[in-house]
């Protein structure tokens, strides 16, 4: 049986999972918060979960140190304004650091997926593929010497000269023979694979500011969070465009500034030649995700957008999303005209409007709401 | 299950050969306990303040949770517990190397002496691991009957408030002493027909009874009070806020225990909060002196040269209670030794005679072991920190600079020094808050008073404080104050918390 203490850690666990449920939108809109560490895990910074005492403020304390320095110099590891000072309370062993707690993807997903009411993905039933993996997580009495399992080894070896009456307490030499040697072995496991791509294309004229790309890259975030817990793999493209399209990495595609027209139609095409090069429809799930103010360069392009939707990319994918940010300079004109040829409720489109950053929760429900 | 076990083979051989020390050197402890773990087990033990068993409450599995974090990024690592009981236990990390179960071992009866012999320990429960267990025990009934959410929030509030104690007391006043003899007097008549000597009754079992005891007296007075309830509350002035909601705050006889216990184990922490520094300057003195004069091999001087500089390092952010307690028990020692206090020492004019002064009085074991039974942090400051001293070991005072936006040195002069250490320690660093009237304005209102030395409380916890406060007072709750140089009174009734001036 585990500890008791196991029960607390749960608990809290589960508080700190409310709390961080409460305050997802506080989390989704200032988004630089959650600070991904490696691949899968995430730091949440969460200041108020501890119990509130009466103390003193901190500023006014100030400190004790000891070490070398004249008046005036400053104490180590202080110097961020913005950190948390160095408490000096001499009765105590507790610092006021902040707490940090520290959650993997599917829980911070499953969050995401509990707060917004995200139904699962169905997966398009013949796109999973079944693909035999190797672990090596067994222990086999062959193998190359390169996987030999030295603890296992030794523990055999010790297992056979206490059984056989050779072990000597006073001299515990332990020494492998041929039949003690045990080596890492592989197990075989049939693992259903349901392999997914989102291709963000982003407008990146002249008309789509700082403020507007923070918000594209908040969502895409999230967006990515959730794509990532309902898919084992996934891939994610990146394309930006102003007059013409360009495919590139994900760092140039929240920095990117870029000036002039909006031909709408050069992103849609190149996500049409991504597709067709590199991924079958048979055996992918697509996600293009297109996010703009809305301003295209004139009807004719339009024309030609909603040509390439219908003929290529509604086909291809398991849903279109398109994204308007809202931005000063944008007419908005593009949502009207998508609203206008399917209506509201199109099975392969998916539309929403983001105002400001308090308008991303609703919009990623708007995207990942149907289970597509 | 047990996670621990009693230590065997050699390291109990290294446990008498310390304890043998100790002896040797006039140390006087409990009867001493080494049981050996891993380092979950030790997190966990850290977690719960020592001990085995607590209560169900979250805050255990937070502490928990960063613990084991610290641990397994190689933050920090905890090498020994010690608990405050009778015989005195002590767990060592089972990963621990030889020659840290040796520094460990001489540290803990350092320790040891301390709980036994400081003034402050005097009247500590030393059998807290039975009285913790029942008190976990008790609020897992509790939690059985009313709920779990119910007891735990319940539990929430009442943390909130555990700071707010009076550490006098921890000393027996008359007043103590005659609601104490009351509940004796209950007991012998409860227990007259088992016929129990009341004394052969265990500690915890005591314990218990009083809990007991002290809710159905409560009750009764309940009952009598009601109609004139107003009347009974008036003007106070106690710094024991947890002791004057148990008898005052319109709560049920469970709330009533639970605040009972939680602050009997806050009671319990209280002497170990007052007595850092001398605590652990104590155990180290006698680690460094029992390790470099007998214990230690030769083979083995790096490394506890290493452990040792580890456990004494220097922070330019914080005092490091450790190192200021050995060098100062040190100091204090070398004085007595040569004479170099008292009047003709202090008044002498030629500074190379006060440095050479030596009247081989050779009193300084004598009279560090009288400074660790009599004094406590803010006496042993007070008392024993010199000019000479904050100068060797380098100490300052730093605070913030609004211009430059960090936190810069201050000063070095020894009297600001000392004021800066003696208000960190007041109350135990924790600012001094009573309760001032229990029918404020005539409306029940509960109203507390921060007695202000200087340093404003921060707003945001005080507000979320006082809402805790409020769900157990259930009437309005203020707290004067001052906030910015002006007297301030908030106030939060239930909804809204805004200041009044």
């Amino acid at each position: 049986m585990d500890h008791p203490i196991k029960r607390d850690h749960a608990r809290f666990r589960k508080i700190v999972k409310g709390k961080i449920r409460d305050n997802l939108r506080k989390y989704v809109s200032h988004g630089s918060q959650i600070i991904p560490k490696g691949t899968d895990k995430f730091t949440v910074p969460m200041p108020s979960i501890d119990i509130p005492r009466f103390k003193f403020g901190d500023k006014s304390q100030g400190g004790m140190g000891q070490g070398q320095g004249q008046p005036g110099d400053p104490v180590d590891g202080q110097q961020d304004p913005n950190g948390q000072p160095g408490q000096g309370e001499v009765g105590e062993g507790e610092g006021n650091k902040e707490l940090e707690v520290e959650l993997s993807l599917e829980e911070l997903a499953r969050i995401l997926g509990e707060e917004l009411a995200l139904p699962n993905i169905e997966p398009k039933g013949k796109k999973s593929l079944a693909s035999v993996v190797d672990r090596y997580t067994n222990i086999g009495t062959t193998g190359p010497d390169s996987l030999r399992h030295l603890r296992r080894t030794y523990k055999q070896a010790l297992k056979r000269q206490i059984a056989t009456d050779s072990y000597d307490p006073e001299n515990p030499a332990v020494i492998p023979i041929r039949r003690d040697f045990r080596y890492r072995a592989s197990d075989t496991k049939v693992e259903m694979q349901n392999a997914a791509v989102v291709i963000y294309m982003m407008d990146v004229s002249g008309s789509m500011g700082d403020e507007q790309k923070e918000i594209v890259r908040t969502e895409s975030f999230w967006i990515n969070l959730w794509l990532k817990s309902q898919y084992k793999d996934i891939e994610i493209r990146y394309i930006i465009h102003d007059a013409t399209a360009k495919e590139v990495d994900e760092h140039t595609f929240f920095r990117t500034r870029e000036s002039g027209g909006t031909l709408i139609s050069s992103a849609y095409s190149l996500c049409k030649e991504i597709i067709d090069k590199d991924y079958n429809p048979n055996e992918w799930n697509i996600y293009p995700f297109h996010f703009s103010d809305g301003d295209n360069w004139s009807a004719d392009d339009t024309k030609l957008c909603l040509d390439l939707l219908d003929n290529h990319i509604f086909p291809a994918s398991n849903v279109f999303c398109y994204g308007q940010v809202e931005s000063r300079y944008g007419s908005g004109q593009f949502y009207k005209d998508l609203t206008a040829k399917y209506g509201a409720t199109c099975e392969k489109l998916t539309l929403s409007k983001i105002k400001n950053k308090e308008g991303i929760l609703d919009s990623i429900k708007d995207f990942l709401g149907k289970g597509k | 299950m047990s996670r621990t076990k009693p230590i065997s083979g050699e390291l109990l051989a290294l446990k008498n050969q310390i304890e043998q020390y100790a002896i040797d050197y006039g140390l006087d402890f409990f009867p001493q306990i080494f049981e050996v773990c891993d380092y979950d087990t030790i997190n966990i033990l850290a977690a719960q303040g020592g001990f085995p068993n607590r209560y169900p409450h979250w805050k255990f599995g937070m502490d928990y949770d960063q613990l084991s974090k610290g641990y397994k990024y190689g933050l920090q690592k905890i090498y020994e517990m010690v608990i405050n009981t009778n015989p005195c236990y002590a767990y060592l990390l089972q990963a621990n190397n030889w020659v840290d179960q040796k520094i460990v071992m001489a540290h803990v009866y350092g320790h040891n002496d301390f709980f036994k012999n400081n003034a402050w320990f005097g009247n500590t429960n030393r059998n807290m691991m039975d009285v913790m267990a029942n008190h976990g025990t008790k609020i897992r009934r509790y939690m059985e009957r009313y709920g779990a959410d119910a007891v735990e929030t319940f539990i929430d509030k009442v943390l909130s408030l555990e700071n707010l104690l009076d550490i006098n007391e921890l000393f027996e006043t008359s007043a103590l002493k005659r609601s104490r003899k009351e509940l004796v007097d209950q007991e012998k008549v409860e227990s007259e027909d088992d016929g129990y000597l009341i004394d052969d009754r265990s500690a915890a079992l005591k314990s218990f009874m009083r809990t007991k005891a002290r809710t159905s007296k409560k009750d009764e007075k309940k009952d009598e009070a009601d109609d004139n309830l107003p009347a009974e509350r008036t003007q106070v002035s106690t710094k024991d806020v947890l002791g004057y909601l148990i008898q005052h705050a319109p709560i049920e006889e469970w709330q009533a225990d639970i605040l009972g216990i939680l602050r009997e184990e806050a009671y319990y922490f209280l002497p170990q909060r007052m007595t850092k520094i001398m605590n652990e300057g104590w155990a180290s003195y006698w680690h460094s002196t029992i390790m470099t004069q007998k214990a230690l091999d030769a083979s083995e001087i790096i490394d506890f040269a290493d452990k040792h500089a580890g456990v004494m390092h220097m922070s330019k952010q914080n005092i490091n209670p450790y190192k200021v307690g050995i060098e100062l028990m040190r100091d204090i020692e070398y004085r007595w030794n040569r004479g170099m206090f008292g009047k003709d020492y202090n008044e002498c004019p030629s500074m190379k005679d006060k440095i050479e002064w030596d009247t081989k009085l050779g009193k300084g074991r004598e009279k560090i072991f009288e400074v660790r039974k009599s004094h406590n942090d803010i006496s042993f400051i007070d008392e024993f920190l010199t000019p000479d001293f904050c100068e060797r070991q380098q100490l300052f005072t730093y605070k913030y600079n609004p211009r430059s936006g960090r936190f810069e040195i201050d000063t070095k002069d020894f009297n600001a020094i000392k004021q800066k250490l003696l208000s960190q320690l007041t109350n135990f660093g924790q600012p001094i808050i009573e309760v001032e009237d229990g029918n404020y304005m005539n409306r029940k209102e509960l109203l507390l008073n921060h007695i202000h030395y200087g340093v404003d409380l921060d707003v945001n916890f005080a507000n979320e404080t006082l809402r805790n406060l409020f769900a157990i007072w259930r009437r309005p709750v203020n707290l004067k104050t001052k906030y910015e140089e002006k007297e301030v009174i908030f106030h939060f009734d239930g909804k809204e918390f805004r200041p009044q001036s």
